[in-house]
């Protein structure tokens, strides 16, 4: 059958099977398991309304159990697990672990992981500040924020060869065509660089590459929180005499350092997943590998899913600790 | 503001400048793809697509025109034409016939073949060789020229990519793959979100707390950790690697956002309306198809535009859980993967295959871009 065929069928058959699920649980509750006539009419509609959150919810909770939940156990169980010829699995305690902190490539994902947290978060977070700060305050304002929040559309794919033009390098004597090497050049560099086998700088080139894709986030958000600021407590500030900067630092940052943990936490989560960038550009050569695309290597190249899913759990114990806080923020606004 | 106001001008200056030199930056790589795209082979290899608009002079490699096409004049052979193809042209500065001296001769001077016989070239292109002999051969003496040639730019990088049929070049099918994933990947989560997140935020049960807690709390659980589990399941299930996997990958990695968003957004519709169906005697059923689900369209249309982007962008799931050994079911991802590696110096390929795959997330991106934000900010701040 034609793909494309197949995916109207999915379609149809999710979106109508799924209406069709929850009317039909919904008609069968209502009029067959608790119908609301006879002696218990009232008692029959309360208990009616205590089953049907479940059903509105039963779709929802058996894909996220399925797709979310249960692999965050199942990962644990097979990090401390090996396969076994044939088929099958034995418990081998931490063997996965042991193996692998004892392989450098281990210790340069973390290394560099680390090197994107400390960086990207904060050059987004920082470009995205600005950006929000100096287009809220001109004319052509809209567009540039536009233009400046495109490239979050973009594939991280498609940025990775956007990025390597711009890397690119000819042998000497050729023309240039890779801006890098053609500004190089110009500034009087003496012979063109293939900039991502340079150590260390490769990594922040990559690191250039997220940055300027979530820039645009951390302007969009920011600016919609700088322009919550009350009025009123700048025009006290420049009644007082603070000039730009003053206001800005003095009185706008501590009024917006919440939304700016917000959009550091949230690039800190996209960037500890980061995967396309490395495995499009470098893949991981020249030092440049991160523990996604470790974990992916393990997976995928050396076929081996217990050290694979050990450094999946490295990932989601760095992940926790956001985690934790984000869960008991939410349930602070609930109350 | 008097303090201000002393200043403005110079302050509006800079804002302005730097928000442009800001602009610039951003839009700078992009735009090297873009015209990247429509430049040939060659001129991509020989100048820098920021000299694309500007006149530029190239080394180029043309041929004249093959021996059998040659013509008796008096007792000379000669064969005669013009070296640029028919709407091109330049201003040749030097030439030459051989590749370790490509610049041997001015416009005008003439030539020696190594096979006999002479050649010469002027300024506009036109060629005219000479000899006493028939020429030989089956291919046309071969000309180097140093060029200055007009700014050109061509489609055939399109026509390649998109229509030529070739099986490592083209993005034809992968774009018909991409599709395929990517719609019932975003139609089917909102189905299954939109009744969940009614019921997290309109109805009254034991655990509603807890269960928001767990949804925010999955919405940050990697993806990596999902790979092996569920790979696993899948070809335990007998599904293996395919649509149908891709399609419930995506859904429920997607569910965490959707319903969050959804809920947040339901929450704060008004009560008054909610309550009123309820004493007209409207069922949930049809106070959420009737009611909600319209009043949602703009948490829906933000969440779809997310999810469209995230599928469609997506590498990563569509290599595990969709691409085989067999390569039919390649996303345009994962062919500009491939053709990095095969292809890595072409660039007229890879720009133009990147920027089909680019294209249609720009599109929805510029015209749904209202509801982006609003998703972004209701998704975030909160």
């Amino acid at each position: 059958m034609h793909p494309a065929l197949q995916g109207l069928i999915t379609i149809a058959l999710g979106v109508g099977g799924c209406l069709g699920y929850f009317w039909l649980s919904n008609q069968i509750l209502d009029k067959v398991i608790f119908p609301p006539r006879g002696k218990d009419i009232g008692k029959n509609i309360n208990r009616a309304n205590l089953v049907r959150p479940w059903l509105f919810l039963f779709p929802a909770l058996v894909a996220l159990g399925l797709y979310l939940a249960y692999p965050v156990v199942e990962t644990l169980r097979l990090s401390f697990s090996d396969r076994v010829a044939g088929g099958g699995y034995e418990f081998a305690g931490i063997d996965n672990y042991t193996q692998m902190v004892s392989e450098p490539k281990f210790w340069e994902a973390l290394r560099n992981n680390f090197f994107w947290l400390l960086i990207v978060p904060a050059a987004s977070t920082g470009f995205g500040l600005l950006a929000a700060q100096l287009t809220d305050r001109i004319r052509w304002g809209n567009i540039a924020k536009s233009l400046i929040f495109m490239p979050m559309a973009i594939s991280f794919v498609g940025a990775a060869v956007i990025w390597k033009l711009v890397y690119d390098a000819r042998p000497v004597g050729q023309e240039q065509i890779g801006v890098m090497n053609a500004l190089w050049l110009w500034f009087g560099g003496e012979e063109p660089v293939t900039w991502l086998t340079v150590l260390p700088w490769n990594n922040i080139f990559l690191m250039v590459v997220l940055i300027w894709i979530q820039t645009g986030f951390a302007m969009v958000i920011l600016s919609a929180a700088l322009r919550g600021i009350p009025e009123e407590t700048i025009e006290a500030a420049i009644v007082d005499g603070a000039g730009p900067f003053q206001i800005f630092f003095k009185i706008k940052l501590p009024q917006i350092s919440g939304t700016i943990v917000v959009v550091w936490t949230t690039i800190t989560l996209v960037v500890l997943k980061v995967f396309d960038i490395v495995f499009a550009m470098t893949n991981g050569q020249w030092e440049t590998q991160v523990l996604a695309n470790y974990m992916f290597d393990k997976l995928f190249r050396a076929n081996d899913w217990g050290v694979g899913s050990a450094a999946a759990m490295v990932i989601m114990l760095l992940v926790t600790p956001i985690l934790v806080w984000n869960v008991r923020n939410a349930r602070r606004e609930m109350k | 503001m008097d303090n201000i106001a002393g200043r403005k001008s110079a302050l509006t200056w800079a804002v302005n400048i730097s928000v442009a030199v800001l602009v610039l930056a951003w839009l700078f790589p992009t735009l090297g793809l873009f015209v990247s795209s429509f430049r040939t082979a060659d001129q991509i290899s020989t100048s820098g697509w920021w000299k694309a608009m500007f006149p530029s002079e190239q080394s180029l490699t043309l041929r004249a025109a093959r021996p059998d096409t040659q013509v008796r004049d008096g007792d000379l052979y000669v064969i005669e034409g013009t070296l640029f193809t028919e709407g091109r042209g330049g201003e040749i500065s030097a030439w030459g016939i051989s590749s370790r001296e490509v610049d041997a001769y001015v416009p005008g001077e003439v030539a020696d073949l190594r096979k006999g016989g002479t050649v010469t070239v002027d300024a506009a292109g036109r060629y005219r060789m000479e000899n006493t002999e028939p020429f030989e051969g089956s291919r046309g003496q071969r000309i180097f020229v140093t060029a200055t040639t007009a700014p050109e730019f061509t489609f055939d990088n399109y026509r390649t990519v998109l229509f030529s049929g070739s099986t490592t070049d083209s993005m034809a099918k992968a774009f018909f793959n991409t599709l395929t994933v990517t719609i019932p990947a975003t139609v089917i989560p909102i189905v299954i979100a939109a009744f969940a997140a009614y019921a997290l935020a309109w109805m009254d049960f034991k655990g509603r707390a807890l269960l928001i807690a767990v949804i925010v709390g999955l919405l940050v659980v990697p993806l990596q950790l999902a790979l092996i589990p569920l790979l696993k399941f899948h070809n335990g299930i007998g599904i293996g690697k395919g649509y149908l996997g891709v399609w419930m990958a995506h859904t429920g990695f997607g569910l965490p956002l959707a319903i969050y968003l959804l809920r947040n957004y339901m929450v704060g519709l008004p009560r008054d309306i909610i309550e009123n169906a309820k004493v007209d005697g409207a069922t949930d059923f049809q106070i959420f198809t009737r009611i909600i689900l319209p009043l949602s369209f703009p948490a829906l249309a933000s969440f779809a535009i997310f999810q469209f982007l995230w599928t469609w962008n997506d590498l990563l799931v569509a290599k595990v859980f969709l691409i085989d050994a067999t390569g039919e079911t390649t996303v345009m991802t994962n062919q500009i993967v491939e053709l990095l590696g095969t292809r890595g110096g072409n660039w007229e390929i890879l720009a133009t295959a990147a920027f089909v795959s680019i294209a249609v997330p720009l599109a929805v991106f510029f015209s749904m871009q209202r509801y982006l934000v609003r998703g972004l900010l209701a998704g975030s701040v909160k």
